[in-house]
């Protein structure tokens, strides 16, 4: 039993650090523009496709074992450099101020859009590149075989950025300035604050964490048309329940729905693709903004 | 009663109008038509476009070679493709928009069984001849009879009895078993189909785990963690597509295979795909009698020139949808020029080319086929095991079993998973002779 529990642990933590990588953006994105931007799943999507791109072609090079891994962030940064700055400055900066309803048409749309972009650079015959799997190899854990790769480069990068993140918006100039904005865009604009510039640095940020989960996941996955719908919908699930704009609260969302799913197939399977859902009910019955949100005051 | 002038000119008004409603359809003279529009649904978006892309593919190629040989019964071919991804509500507008708008004069219909459950009876509304092309579901015929629908392949109780039947070949003494299958329709009820006659032929298998993950699922760590420990003798998936795909790379990145014999029914659509990670030992499915070296068929001109041609435009080999897909469209051809001659040489109506399919024999790729007169084709299941050899850098099918429909498939009137249960030991010892892989 305390085998099994430690195995579920081991899987629930990994599947977490994937969910949390997707969530994470979404989440500051709309913490800091108030948008909620369904376009996400298309970036986790895009950024995994770039980054099995670059692996094949690194594979094909004699430096294939030592590229592996970098090439998943070079995908993200890549990824999220162009297409966050082009969104953002095209799109989301003229809806800021629109209606939410609006807002979500207008990512829907993009959603959609960037579907078939993906299917005519991509085509739709799956595409797996798992070299990265491979230059980290197995290990064992008593009788089972795990990859490094999922046991500790996965929850890793995910403890990283947690950390990164939190010490960047509450300990440097710039994460200071992003949480004014968050907080009372007006006021800071008054202060001196070039809010559009902070609405582009985030929004970019948002999209390279979007595209850095995806590549995280492409050596593990095969990549089809509709990837990123499942992670987008899995997404909004932890984000609300984790309460709006809340990074630590996607982390602990993440957390509880990764060791709630693998707890699942251990103990009671036909549960497993319910569980994040049961849990999101669960939290939003008792608390209604999520777990570590609050009341917004309407401004009349 | 008397009859004015005024009734008698209204009554030879109506008449021509009314005369194609009163007659039967077959009795009117019918005209043949400049082009043969054909209607096709499969999914070109989402994770089923795997198959879907592959199948319009093969539709493409096939109707190309069809019109430059002259057509069929001298008349062009055209076809008009729509998505299946929305959904069933979608696809069922766009049929009645293909058959109302388009003049489409036959529908090649579906992928998802789903969708071939709403359009059978669509078209018995819209009196529109429909080929089944690749939806497995066996209630189709087993629940309702149809007059204007057909299906030119096999359906889930033989693609799930002869894997069955092979791993009771090679691996008589399984005493475990784990299923690993997409929590949808096909997952589920292919899971009740090898459950029921596994219960009949082989009783006493313990179950140790029923696993269905998400549908679109990406991950299957925790899965393959749990099989890890629990050791089956068998692993059994009906899954597909990408997620077969990652299933097979995630399990072999854990040494799953070294531990388990596995058991893949829909697994020769991906062998291209995942190439030598998938190992040798294991038990393949090709979803009927076709695969781009088949055992019998692989030196006739037919096969080695359709994949030839497959391969030179998409730079794939062929899997199964583009076969089910030929099957469909020989079988149309067979089903009109057969009509034609019993027609005396006129063109055929709606109704004589469905009437004529019933029973119908016809030749494809890789062999022959008949559709019962049920509307259910009849096909062997290509079973095989998986072997590396140097000629392909993916795993190719070794020691093959061509499982005749008679071992596999449900006679008319019986329903497939009350039929499995009545299955016994000896179907195993029936097969016929396993075919090795030859260079």
């Amino acid at each position: 039993m305390t085998l099994l529990l430690l195995l579920a642990v081991l899987d629930g933590l990994a599947y977490a650090a994937l969910v949390f990588m997707v969530a994470v953006g979404l989440t500051l994105v709309f913490g800091v523009l108030r948008v909620l931007n369904v376009a996400h799943g298309s970036f986790f999507a895009i950024g995994a496709y770039v980054a099995a791109t670059l692996g094949t072609a690194a594979a094909a090079t004699a430096a294939a074992p030592v590229l592996a891994l970098p090439v998943l962030l070079i995908a993200a940064i890549l990824v999220g450099g162009v297409l966050g700055p082009l969104v953002e400055k095209l799109l989301l900066s003229r809806i800021y101020v629109k209606d939410h309803v609006l807002q979500l048409l207008v990512t829907f749309a993009l959603f959609m859009i960037l579907e078939d972009v993906q299917k005519l650079i991509w085509g739709v015959q799956p595409i797996f590149q798992d070299a990265a799997v491979k230059a980290l190899g197995p290990v064992e854990v008593g009788d089972i075989v795990y990859t490094r790769y999922q046991l500790f480069l996965l929850p890793g990068v995910a403890a990283t950025t947690l950390v990164g993140l939190m010490w960047f918006l509450r300990r440097t100039l710039t994460g200071r300035v992003i949480v004014a904005v968050t907080q009372d865009r007006e006021a800071a604009t008054a202060m001196g604050i070039d809010a559009q510039r902070v609405y582009l640095l985030t929004f970019t940020f948002g999209t390279m964490l979007a595209a850095l989960g995806g590549a995280l996941a492409s050596p593990t996955s095969s990549l089809v048309p509709g990837v990123g719908v499942n992670m987008i919908v899995l997404s909004f699930a932890v984000v609300a329940t984790a309460g709006l704009g809340q990074i630590e609260g996607a982390a602990l969302t993440a957390l509880l729905i990764g060791l709630g799913r693998s707890v699942a197939v251990y103990f009671a399977p036909e549960f497993e693709v319910v569980i994040p859902y049961i849990i999101m009910v669960l939290v939003l019955l008792v608390r209604p903004y999520g777990i570590f949100g609050s009341p917004e005051l309407r401004r009349v | 009663m008397r009859l004015t002038r005024r009734a008698a000119l209204q009554a030879a008004a109506a008449a021509p109008l009314a005369s194609p409603f009163i007659l039967p359809r077959n009795a009117v003279a019918q005209q043949k038509p400049s082009e043969l529009r054909l209607g096709i649904s499969t999914f070109l978006s989402g994770p089923a476009s795997v198959f879907g892309v592959p199948g319009r593919n093969a539709a493409d190629l096939i109707i190309e070679q069809f019109n430059s040989s002259g057509g069929i019964g001298g008349v062009p071919l055209r076809s008009v493709v729509i998505d299946e991804a929305p959904g069933v509500d979608f696809l069922l507008g766009e049929c009645r928009r293909l058959a109302q708008n388009e003049g489409v004069d036959m529908m090649l219909a579906s992928i998802s069984s789903g969708s071939c459950l709403a359009v059978a009876p669509l078209a018995e509304q819209l009196r529109m001849p429909t080929i089944l092309w690749d939806c497995g579901t066996q209630r189709i015929f087993e629940e309702n009879s149809y007059r204007y629908s057909v299906r030119t392949q096999a359906n889930a109780v033989p693609e799930i009895v002869a894997p069955l039947l092979y791993l009771m070949r090679v691996k008589p003494d399984f005493r475990t078993l784990a299923v690993v299958n997409q929590d949808y329709a096909w997952g589920r009820d292919s899971w009740a189909i090898w459950k029921a006659a596994m219960d009949a032929i082989k009783p006493g298998v313990r179950v140790v785990a029923e696993l269905f993950p998400r549908f679109g699922a990406t991950d299957f760590s925790t899965e393959i963690t749990r099989l890890q420990a629990l050791r089956p003798d068998v692993i059994l998936s009906t899954s597909w597509g990408g997620e077969l795909d990652t299933f097979v790379r995630q399990a072999a990145e854990r040494r799953l295979f070294e531990r388990s014999t596995f058991v893949l029914p829909l697994a020769e659509s991906s062998l291209e795909r995942v190439g030598r990670t998938l190992p040798e030992g294991v038990i393949v499915g090709a979803r009927g009698d076709h695969w781009f070296l088949h055992p019998t068929a692989r030196d006739g001109e037919l096969l080695k020139n359709f994949t030839q041609s497959y391969r030179q435009r998409f730079n794939l080999y062929p899997i199964y949808p583009t076969f089910h897909m030929a099957q469909a469209l020989y079988g149309m051809k067979a089903g009109y020029e057969k009509a034609i001659a019993a027609n005396g040489g006129s063109w055929p109506s709606r109704e004589q080319v469905m009437d004529t399919m019933r029973g119908l024999e016809f030749q494809h790729l890789t062999g022959t086929m008949k559709i019962r007169d049920d509307g259910q084709g009849l096909e062997p299941m290509l079973m095989g095991v998986t072997r590396h050899v140097e000629a392909y850098n993916f795993p190719v099918l070794d020691q093959m079993i061509l499982y005749p429909p008679d071992l596999t498939m449900n006679p008319t009137g019986t329903k497939g998973l009350d039929w499995v249960r009545l299955l016994t030991p000896a179907a195993v010892q029936r097969a016929p002779a396993p075919i090795a892989y030859r260079a």
